[in-house]
């Protein structure tokens, strides 16, 4: 490494370390998890027949099987809850990449068409495959993600200018639209619509220990692989000229990154349906609080991509009782306003 | 013609965007033609033409006469309708990728009929005369909302802003229509699904005679404004030069706009991507004039409908697919490709 190099390096790292707060950060990865737990607690007993916190306790933790409530919480509350903390995450962790790589402020696996396009997917296979297997739904799920992911940008890179954040948007936009419109035909065509559309409509609810176990590792690698690409994507965040001048392998980093995404968003699409706007919100509001590098804004959207699933879908639990209403319809609507509002303030350069 | 006026190039110009015009007219008598000829029961074009004479046995005059006709007549309509509607707010937003379907329009329209059928799940014949103005006050107040968050101080309308701001409201719009059909029972859910789909599910004479005061008045406005259509599109600067009352006249276009694209919603349910395809096929042949401009975009917006209404009744036959999945499919890549050849 020459020195201009490790002059510019120690510029670059002092600019974040200026503009990020690792006090804020510890405190949020701190409190959060703990806020976590005890929301855990709170999610889990929350439901058509209320139970004690005490019972909650005694279920994870001293289980009696003969118990009826023990049961319940072990077999239905408990993974929809563990389900909200691993899917919120994903989607914010997810959305955090992306906004990160792309220097893009609107990016969300929602917005980009990847939700789409997994849900194109699993719309194909419940209707020309209806026994398929879990596995195999979450890889189909990836690979529309994927689709849908290349569709966009391929087109974004097709245009004159580049990928300006509203060409992408639009893109996107339309891919989903596209994508949206085939799935509907197979729905209706094969009879498959309401049981799809409450899935489309996004939701723990359905959610049980197996399908938890084969998403798990899944997301747990991903994010592992998130925070070993974190250094590298702040340099990115930074500009592509800063983090090839400070010698990192841009497309080998952008490449991992895509891969990282697309896991993140086909599994927690798979699981849940095609939930948008958490990618979106979470990483702004984690920059804002803890500020430019990704090395903290990682670990805390996936803090705060989880509190904020577990807490809506409590949410998605009251609101409407006893009806369900569609959590992805929740964040939807509280994501809009944020949208229009981010859009607003990036101003001119949109 | 009024065009003897002009010099002979002019002329000849003229003649060529008049010519186009009459083929339009051709191909969609033709798919009109076809139209009538499939479906459920195949009907050989030469019973058509004994039917539409009165010739034909009873069932034969009661499947094109109460099944095929009016469903076709409302494709044309509604294609038309929307391509006017998608026309102007090219026009006036000078966005090429504007349409009230991406600018969230009909979102808004649709969501005044959820709501409308969520109270009053049985839907008779009076509420059908009532659904336009249902969806024209939706359409109108997402208008509405939209221009306002388009709208900065100190640079007036911000085309762009237009149509960012357009997707993220019809994105929340979207959620609360699936969260007010999730309580539906499954006939209602069943009907609203099929709308939002873009199914032409207003088939009978009823739903013609509903549409068409909207069309005729609308159109008939919106035709005598063209040359204001001309001015908005040049410019502000140099509309206001021309002599045109800019704010004023692009409010009236706009409402205009909305109307015809909510009147049209409430028939025939959402149906994207016409508005957007329509008015760019016919920009191929006649130009920027919006006096051509405007009725070669009904002509081909109306063709467009048809010929994705007619292909999805009969490819998959006796199931269908719907005309506004029809027409995504094909108006969603069109769309990308004027993405991708668009300057910044």
């Amino acid at each position: 490494m020459s020195k201009s190099t490790k002059s510019m390096e120690g510029a670059m790292k002092e600019q974040l370390a200026i503009q990020s707060r690792p006090f804020a950060a510890m405190l949020i990865l701190v409190a959060g998890t703990v806020v976590l737990i005890l929301s855990l607690g709170f999610s889990v007993a929350l439901g058509a027949a209320d139970v004690k916190l005490a019972t909650v306790w005694d279920a994870i933790f001293r289980f009696d099987a003969a118990s009826t409530e023990h049961s319940i919480i072990r077999e239905f509350r408990l993974p929809r809850s563990v389900a909200d903390i691993i899917i919120g995450a994903s989607f914010a962790v997810a959305g955090a990449i992306m906004q990160g790589v792309t220097r893009n402020p609107l990016a969300d696996s929602g917005l980009l068409g990847l939700n789409a396009g997994a849900t194109l997917m699993i719309a194909l296979s419940f209707a020309f495959f209806p026994g398929l297997s879990y596995t195999y739904l979450m890889l189909l799920s990836f690979i529309g993600a994927g689709i849908g992911a290349g569709l966009v940008f391929g087109i974004g890179s097709l245009s004159r200018n580049g990928l300006s954040p509203i060409r992408l948007v639009l893109a996107g936009a339309a891919v989903s639209a596209l994508f949206t419109a085939v799935s509907e035909g197979v729905a209706i065509h094969f009879q498959l619509s309401q049981n799809l559309a409450f899935w489309f409509a996004g939701g723990t609810a359905g959610l049980k220990w197996p399908q938890i176990q084969l998403l798990l590792p899944w997301i747990i690698a991903a994010l592992i692989a998130a925070l070993f690409l974190s250094k590298s994507i702040s340099l990115l965040s930074l500009g592509e000229d800063v983090a090839v001048g400070l010698g990192q392998r841009t497309k080998l980093i952008k490449g991992l990154a895509a891969i990282v995404v697309l896991v993140l968003a086909g599994a927690a699409v798979s699981a849940v349906g095609p939930i948008g706007f958490v990618g979106l919100v979470i990483p702004h509001i984690a920059r804002f609080l803890v500020g430019v590098d990704y090395r903290w804004i990682i670990p805390c959207s996936a803090v705060l991509g989880g509190l904020f699933m577990i807490v809506a879908d409590m949410g998605a639990r009251i609101i409407n009782a006893p009806y369900e209403t569609p959590i992805g319809a929740i964040f939807a609507l509280v994501g809009v306003p944020f949208f229009l509002f981010v859009a607003r303030r990036e101003g001119r350069e949109l | 013609m009024g065009t003897n006026t002009l010099f002979d190039g002019q002329h000849k110009k003229n003649r060529r965007r008049f010519i186009v015009m009459g083929v339009f007219f051709i191909l969609i008598l033709a798919t009109f033609f076809i139209s009538m000829n499939t479906g459920l029961t195949n009907l050989s074009p030469l019973e058509v033409v004994k039917t539409l004479f009165g010739y034909g046995t009873e069932k034969q005059s009661l499947i094109l006469f109460e099944f095929r006709l009016p469903r076709i007549v409302i494709a044309v309509l509604v294609g038309a309708g929307l391509a006017v509607s998608g026309c102007i707010l090219q026009g006036v937003s000078r966005n090429a990728l504007a349409d009230p379907g991406i600018l969230g329009i009909n979102s808004g329209a649709a969501l005044m009929v959820v709501v409308f059928v969520s109270f009053f799940p049985k839907t008779t014949d009076a509420p059908i005369l009532l659904m336009p103005f249902l969806a024209l006050v939706g359409g109108f107040l997402t208008a509405v909302i939209i221009y306002v968050l388009s709208y900065s101080r100190s640079e007036g309308l911000m085309p762009q802003r237009l149509i960012l701001n357009g997707i993220a409201v019809a994105a929340g719009i979207g959620a609360l229509i699936t969260i007010l059909t999730l309580r539906m029972d499954p006939f209602d859910y069943q009907f609203i699904a099929v709308w939002l789909a873009g199914k032409i599910w207003g088939t009978t004479w009823v739903h013609v005679r509903t549409l068409l005061p909207w069309i005729i008045v609308l159109f008939t406005f919106i035709f005598y404004k063209a040359r204001m259509l001309d001015g908005l599109n040049f410019g502000e600067k140099l509309a206001i030069g021309m002599g045109v009352r800019v704010e004023k006249e692009r409010f009236m276009l706009l409402g205009a706009a909305v109307a015809l694209a909510s009147a049209c919603v409430s028939v025939s349910g959402g149906i994207g991507f016409v508005g957007l395809v329509g008015p760019h096929l016919a920009r191929q042949f006649v130009g920027n004039h919006h006096r051509f401009l405007l009725p070669l975009s009904a002509l081909s917006g109306g063709l467009v409908l048809l010929v994705a209404d007619t292909i999805g009744r009969t490819i998959l036959a006796p199931s269908e697919i719907h005309a506004g999945i029809m027409v995504a499919i094909i108006g969603a890549p069109y769309f990308l490709y004027l993405l991708a050849k668009a300057k910044a």
